[in-house]
């Protein structure tokens, strides 16, 4: 079974699975770039809106193609119907959040349980139909790759690039809009039109991604990516890249698996894909990442614990805590029997004479002194030039 | 005897056609719910004018500002900028908004957000390049800013915040400056860039209209005033409107008899 997963992920699993899988990448990438800007416009969640919102559209569109004279499994016609009512859903939610009190969050809930049951009630409807295809329809529920045919993957592959391309383009339209609202209209930028082209563009992702990944998990494609990207770095366009990356690797791993897979729903394997990404990044980023957060953290207080022992100690006094105590004790400043040893005095009489000139130096240039990080224990020396620190020993006058 | 004909509403106020105000408003009327914000404002900007909007606390002063850029919606009212719409003249403005009106937590550095003063100038689906961000440090070297260039924007202290915002409007060399609080929350040293600032962008001759909420300064840093409390109240050379009358009048029992007198004094 390792050696077929390898074959599946080195696109040598036959030419369909190969398509599908590229399908899927594509479709990644697409979720990852697209939803840096709802990520970052704090509108994350109108995405599960709209994928809910897609259920009556579906069977609506089942309806159609039946009436038609067809299977009812067009794909195309599927996600026509699909990105209709999403379209409706997200609608209704601007106009609630628009026109009443109530908050977008409110709004979204409403909208997206209300679309869901209706699909629902056509859903169940169809089934009592009979029709050829029906069972398909609920792949569109938790996503499926088996059921891909090559067409299809091309399809969703296709459409994914033209969105990725599109979402680039407006990079920094979408970035301004999300950063500052008030600047963008200032500049007589019509907010509600950009926000609606991102809104557009998620509808899309949405409908081309349904039958792969399924309307209840699709949000996570949109959301999970640029959420871990957010962790590695602190520039716009290194998040898109990253996002659109983790998107691309989470549809990468969760296709091959679910290609292997065939009984697994294939939304919820990309979407533990992705979940792993996010872990990794949410420990494991340097800097903003939880372990990190913490090492700096234990560093920042065993540092103020030093400082404000060496302080009380240069006034012939023990360390105020244990803490305080203990960083001393470890350092050597002092034995056992509460003296203090020759480097602690040197240290401590150091610590007074580092804390005298910082505190000089903070009533002398009170706006310069902001601009440095206070941190507890810098050496004055090594960040203001000498001369400065110079003035700094010399009596005030 | 017939009542005398009725005439024209715009004759009530002129505008001057032949020197358009850099900003002239006229009727301009906002209510949030029922509640008015900002009533029946008329008001001429000066020529290179250091104006100063002041008031009470929920007197209008930001959301007359924010009205005058259709941010927020009105129920009346008429805003020219050197004599054009609001619509033609957009370039010619730059806003500076609240600094707390954005999540500074935003990947993005200070030279990323004053390159968004570029915007304009570089055009729909044009991607920023080195020139563009060589002027955008240019704009932070003005305002003090050169060392911190490409520091994420959350790392840096409110009043460096502020100046980011400084220098992304002086980014948009525009003739028409609208400055919502920059003094607020600020340390000393921003709040000289701000004053500095403004007196260049005057002296190379655009005006500055910033709502301004310590009286105590206003006499310092501007030339004129307008004294704003949901109607205006007053306005004109500093001088002339930082009176114990009008003060009186705007702020009401909000401020102490002693507070106006020194203020008024201080004029």
């Amino acid at each position: 079974m390792p050696g077929e997963l390898f074959s599946i992920l080195t696109f040598q699993g036959g030419y369909n699975t190969s398509v599908v899988l590229a399908g899927v990448i594509a479709l990644g990438i697409g979720g990852g770039v697209i939803g840096v800007f709802s990520f970052l416009r704090k509108r994350a969640l109108i995405s599960d809106a709209i994928s809910h919102a897609t259920l009556p559209g579906i069977a609506i569109a089942f309806l159609i193609g039946i009436a038609l004279g067809g299977t009812g499994r067009n794909l195309a016609l599927l996600m026509a119907g699909a990105a209709t009512t999403g379209a409706l859903g997200v609608l209704c939610v601007q106009w609630i959040r628009d026109y009443t009190r109530l908050p977008e969050d409110a709004a979204i809930g409403t909208v997206l349980s209300v679309f869901f049951g209706l699909g629902i009630v056509l859903l169940s409807h169809i089934q009592t139909l009979q029709a050829a295809g029906q069972a398909g329809l609920n792949s569109f529920l938790l996503g499926s790759t088996a059921a891909l045919t090559a067409g299809e993957a091309q399809l969703i592959g296709g459409a994914s690039l033209v969105a990725i391309l599109i979402a680039l383009l407006l990079l920094k339209e979408f970035g301004a809009v999300a950063f500052d609202e008030g600047f963008a209209a200032a500049q007589g930028w019509r907010v509600t039109r950009i926000d609606l082209a991102m809104i557009g563009l998620l509808l899309a992702i949405v409908a081309i991604g349904l039958k792969t990944v399924g309307l209840v998990l699709i949000i996570a494609l949109v959301i999970i990516p640029p959420a871990s990207a957010r962790f590695w770095t602190e520039r716009l366009g290194r998040l898109v890249a990253l996002s659109g990356t983790f998107g691309g690797l989470a549809g990468w791993l969760g296709g091959s698996l679910s290609a292997l897979l065939p009984d697994m729903p294939a939304g919820a394997v990309i979407v533990l894909a992705a979940a792993a990404i996010f872990t990794i990044s949410l420990l494991f980023a340097p800097r903003r990442g939880v372990i990190a957060w913490g090492i700096r953290r234990l560093r920042m207080r065993v540092r103020a614990a030093s400082v404000r022992g060496l302080l009380a100690m240069a006034d012939g006094y023990l360390p105020p805590d244990g803490l305080s105590y203990r960083v001393v004790r470890w350092r050597g400043y002092i034995d056992g029997d509460a003296r203090i040893t020759e480097s602690g005095r040197t240290a401590a009489s150091e610590m007074r004479r580092q804390d005298r000139l910082w505190q000089t130096y903070r009533t002398r240039h009170p706006e310069a002194a902001l601009s440095f990080n206070p941190l507890t224990g810098t050496r004055i020396e090594d960040v203001l030039p000498a001369d400065i620190v110079a003035t700094l020993e010399a009596p005030s006058r | 005897m017939n009542p005398p004909r009725l005439i024209p509403f715009e004759t009530r106020q002129p505008r001057n056609e032949i020197a358009p105000s850099p900003l002239s408003i006229r009727g301009l009327t906002v209510a949030y719910d029922d509640k008015p914000a900002v009533w029946d404002l008329d008001y001429d900007a000066p020529d290179r004018g250091l104006i100063a909007v002041i008031g009470p606390n929920g007197a209008g002063k930001s959301t007359m500002i924010k009205a005058m850029l259709g941010l927020v919606p009105t129920l009346a009212g008429d805003v020219r900028v050197f004599g054009s719409t609001l619509r033609q003249a957009r370039r010619r403005i730059a806003y500076i908004p609240q600094r707390t009106s954005v999540d500074w937590d935003f990947p993005a550095s200070a030279e990323d957000v004053v390159a968004m003063g570029l915007y304009g100038e570089i055009g729909w689906c044009r991607p920023v390049r080195r020139r563009h961000r060589e002027a955008a440090r240019s704009y932070l070297d003005r305002v003090g800013m050169a060392d911190f260039a490409g520091r994420q924007i959350g790392q840096l202290s409110g009043g460096q915040q502020q100046r980011v915002f400084l220098a992304r409007a002086l980014a948009q060399k525009a003739d028409l400056y609208l400055m919502d609080e920059p003094f607020a929350g600020v340390d000393a040293a921003t709040e000289r860039a701000i004053v500095n600032v403004m007196r260049e962008v005057r002296d190379a001759g655009a005006t500055v209209l910033c709502v301004h909420h310590d009286l105590q300064t206003v006499a310092d840093y501007f030339d004129h005033a307008l004294i704003l409390n949901v109607h205006a109240i007053a306005h004109g050379a500093v001088d002339d409107v930082l009176t114990e009358e009008l003060l009186q009048r705007a702020y009401g029992g909000r401020l102490a008899e002693t507070e106006i007198r020194a203020i008024a004094g201080s004029a």
